[in-house]
């Protein structure tokens, strides 16, 4: 009782820091790694740190259709 | 529905029902907070069940079986199928801002119950249903923007018009929200200083995400809140040392300026190095504050001192000029209904989402959220002392910069305070004074900080909370300051870029420089004007930025009824033809009473003129004091008409093509919308 109650305990902590990641704008980095080993085999993946800035400078440039709200 | 289920229905209703009876009808006697906030919620989940499943089933018929864009063009980045309960934290955490505090704040001028009912009645018919509507039909269409979908599905010159409407709610939004933190830290070296160090520490932090620990963004955060707390602590000391106090004591006009060049320079700035962290900072602490706020209301269940009803319903009142209808309508916007939050569910949002069941949940769920938030500010603003309330709101062209003298006028107004207790106040949280702080920060900061010092640590660190509400405002107005200068550099660039191609190259530093110089005039213009207004700028502002941001509202909900008509679902199209009407009629009348109401109070050019005739004759107006002064008032009047005038005619112009385009939909026998995937792509 006690593994499932901590494997549960460890599922919400990870969707704490998920969501909190993408609060600002950085998604999950294992899916991520996931999509492209599936759907793009034998082609580049992005270390977590070129993710991150990546995600980051798309995040705050602005482009055509592309705002950020404000209230 | 089950019978269990009815039973729990009707239990959430009657509950709504006492609870919310409690609200409307007490008089004489202060209504506890809690009522408040459980009528809110029954209404909440009733319109949640009810009225949101109605309009995604019947209205708009979702699909689950329909693949979302997240799906089609997943690529790990942009396009995330991601857990709904990720993706509401997501949504949410981007349309709470500045807005829902400070409106009902505002407001609370007329008593806490017509804001409170604008709040619950605007966000069930108006606000939730606009988000999720719009949302419905980005998904529907890849993730599209508002302005994009407005130009395919009603035309380019309508799309060209809500441009340049969105232009001008930028700069009047910015130089709004910089209002308040003017106000806020105005004479207030304790205020000023942390907010100061925000800047250092974010520098701080951007350099260690980038070169020391790249990416680690639980770790600077920590190391951000740990030191933005220190200087929170340490704020008290600068302000009581008369060396360090008098750094860090700064007149408006010194803020106005200093706010505008850290505009400047922050939207010119790299991102990673001051905008990201900053931007991580205040989003943490926005959310973790909220929380703590919700915690607060629900374990001191404090006493609404306001009444429900203040005589300043008829438009006399101090804090904005304007009689209920149009103008509170106009004043809370974010808690019930915000255009803004329309170009946020056509951003991210729609790439984002697992399947077209959960629109209701993040679309609808999230504002319901949001207007709790608002809630929560009316909460805060009635909580205290109606004297200090007013004390706070009002001008000091109305009251004076005396205590006694303050004390007197609101007391003549009905509203009984002490100059004892106005400087009781100001001491609790560490302040010289709290007279005419308007701006609605600082009253929130007071009424947070006798919530929460009611149950984490008293009296003693009512001076912490209330500063430590002032940084939180601060914090993440001045990173929408930052964002917002570089969304109107963008969009001056592709406006001007229209006529000078060798602009629009946004990646030219020149170009960059002009760009931004250009956006800080445009909303620093509007800001100094507001810091030096004698009626303390916020009065002028809010009512234009108000008009502005329901403008928008309206668009989008003429946007959703063309499409509903498009996609031959006329007969449900009243969801959103009946905010659109009420937001087209509050608009429109506010600013048409802005411009040509003969009461100088309320209309532009009667003010202007006002002053042009007197300044003619040689005379000076008060609060005026030299005749250079008065003409400035004028002409600054005839700006704040010309804005209000335009927009009228944006909105007028919208509702003219939106009928346009309902007709032509009607007249054809099949739906004529372009919409993106659906059976076919599914098949493939």
């Amino acid at each position: 009782m006690s593994e499932t109650l901590s494997s549960r305990a460890r599922f919400v902590c990870d969707m704490v820091a998920q969501t909190a990641r993408l609060m600002v704008g950085v998604p999950d980095y294992q899916t991520y790694v996931a999509h492209r080993r599936t759907n793009h085999p034998g082609e580049p993946v992005m270390t977590y740190e070129e993710f991150f800035r990546e995600r980051q400078e798309a995040r705050y440039s602005v482009s055509k259709g592309r705002f950020r709200g404000c209230c | 529905m089950t019978l269990r289920e009815k039973l729990v229905w009707s239990a959430v209703a009657v509950a709504g029902a006492v609870a919310f009876a409690v609200v409307a009808l007490t008089r004489g006697e202060p209504v506890n907070a809690a009522w408040l906030v459980v009528a809110s919620i029954c209404i909440y989940f009733i319109a949640y069940r009810f009225y949101a499943l109605f309009i995604v089933t019947r209205a708009f018929g979702v699909d689950p079986r329909r693949v979302t864009p997240a799906y089609r063009h997943n690529d790990g980045l942009d396009y995330v199928p991601t857990n709904r309960y990720v993706l509401f934290g997501h949504h949410f955490a981007a349309i709470a801002g500045a807005g829902p505090l400070v409106g009902p704040v505002l407001a609370a001028q007329m008593g806490y119950l017509p804001g409170t009912l604008w709040i619950l009645a605007g966000v069930v018919f108006a606000g939730a249903v606009q988000d999720m509507t719009v949302l419905f039909l980005s998904t529907r269409r890849d993730g599209r923007s508002l302005g994009e979908m407005i130009r395919t599905e009603i035309g380019p010159v309508a799309g060209s018009i809500v441009g340049v409407g969105i232009l001008l709610i930028c700069i009047i939004l910015l130089a709004v929200l910089a209002l308040v933190v003017v106000n806020a830290l105005k004479g207030s070296p304790w205020g000023a200083f942390t907010v100061f160090c925000t800047i250092p520490i974010a520098l701080v932090m951007g350099v260690y995400s980038r070169f020391v620990r790249p990416g680690r963004i639980g770790e600077m955060s920590l190391i951000g809140a740990a030191l933005l707390l220190a200087s929170l602590v340490y704020g008290q000391t600068v302000s009581q040392t008369p060396g360090l106090a008098a750094w860090f004591t700064l007149s408006g006009t010194q803020l106005a300026l200093a706010v505008i060049f850290y505009g400047f320079f922050a939207s010119v700035l790299p991102v990673w190095l001051l905008l990201a962290p900053r931007d991580y900072l205040s989003t943490f602490l926005k959310v973790g504050t909220i929380l703590m706020l919700a915690i607060g209301i629900v374990v001191v269940r404090p006493d609404l001192q306001m009444p429900a009803v203040t005589k300043f319903i008829d438009g006399s009142g101090p804090v904005w000029a304007g009689s209920l209808f149009p103008f509170l309508f106009i004043t809370i916007a974010c808690g019930s209904v915000s255009g803004w939050h329309a170009l946020i569910s056509s951003g991210t949002t729609p790439k984002m989402i697992e399947n077209e069941s959960q629109i209701r949940f993040i679309g609808y769920g999230a504002m319901l959220m949001e207007s709790f938030v608002a809630i929560m500010a009316m909460i805060a603003a009635t909580v205290i002392h109606p004297g200090v309330y007013f004390a706070m709101n009002s001008s000091a062209a109305l009251i004076g910069a005396d205590p006694a003298h303050a004390a007197e006028v609101i007391s003549g107004w009905g509203f009984a305070v002490t100059p004892d207790m106005l400087a009781q106040v100001a001491h609790e949280v560490g302040e010289s004074t709290i007279l005419s702080r308007t701006g609605g920060a600082p009253t929130l900061a007071v009424g947070m900080a006798s919530i929460l010092s009611g149950f984490l640590g008293g009296p003693a660190l009512a001076g912490i909370w209330y500063h430590f509400a002032i940084l939180f405002e601060a914090l993440f107005i001045l990173t929408t300051v930052d964002a917002g200068t570089r969304v109107c550099r963008f969009m001056i660039q592709d406006l001007v870029g229209g006529a000078v191609p060798a602009f629009k190259a946004t990646e030219s530093w020149a170009n960059n420089l002009i760009g931004s110089a250009a956006a800080c005039a445009a909303w620093g213009y509007f800001l100094y004007q507001g810091v030096i207004d004698p009626f303390g700028g916020i009065w002028t502002l809010w009512p234009l930025f108000g008009a502005s941001n329901q403008m928008l509202a309206a668009i989008a909900l003429i946007l959703c009824t063309v499409i509903l008509f498009k996609m031959k679902r006329e007969k449900f199209a009243w969801v959103t033809i009946v905010p659109a009407v009420w937001l087209f009629i509050c608009t429109v009348t506010a600013g048409l009473e802005k411009v040509a109401s003969p009461d100088p109070k309320v209309g532009f050019v009667a003010h202007a003129w006002r002053f042009g005739e007197a300044a003619a004759a040689g005379k000076t107006v008060a609060p005026a004091k030299t005749l250079e002064e008065m003409g400035r008032i004028a002409f600054n009047d005839y700006v704040d008409a010309a804005l209000a005038a335009l927009f009228v005619a944006i909105v007028i112009v919208m509702a003219v093509y939106g009928v346009i385009r309902a007709r032509q939909a009607l007249q054809s026998s099949k739906s004529t919308t372009v919409e993106i995937g659906g059976a076919a792509v599914a098949a493939e």
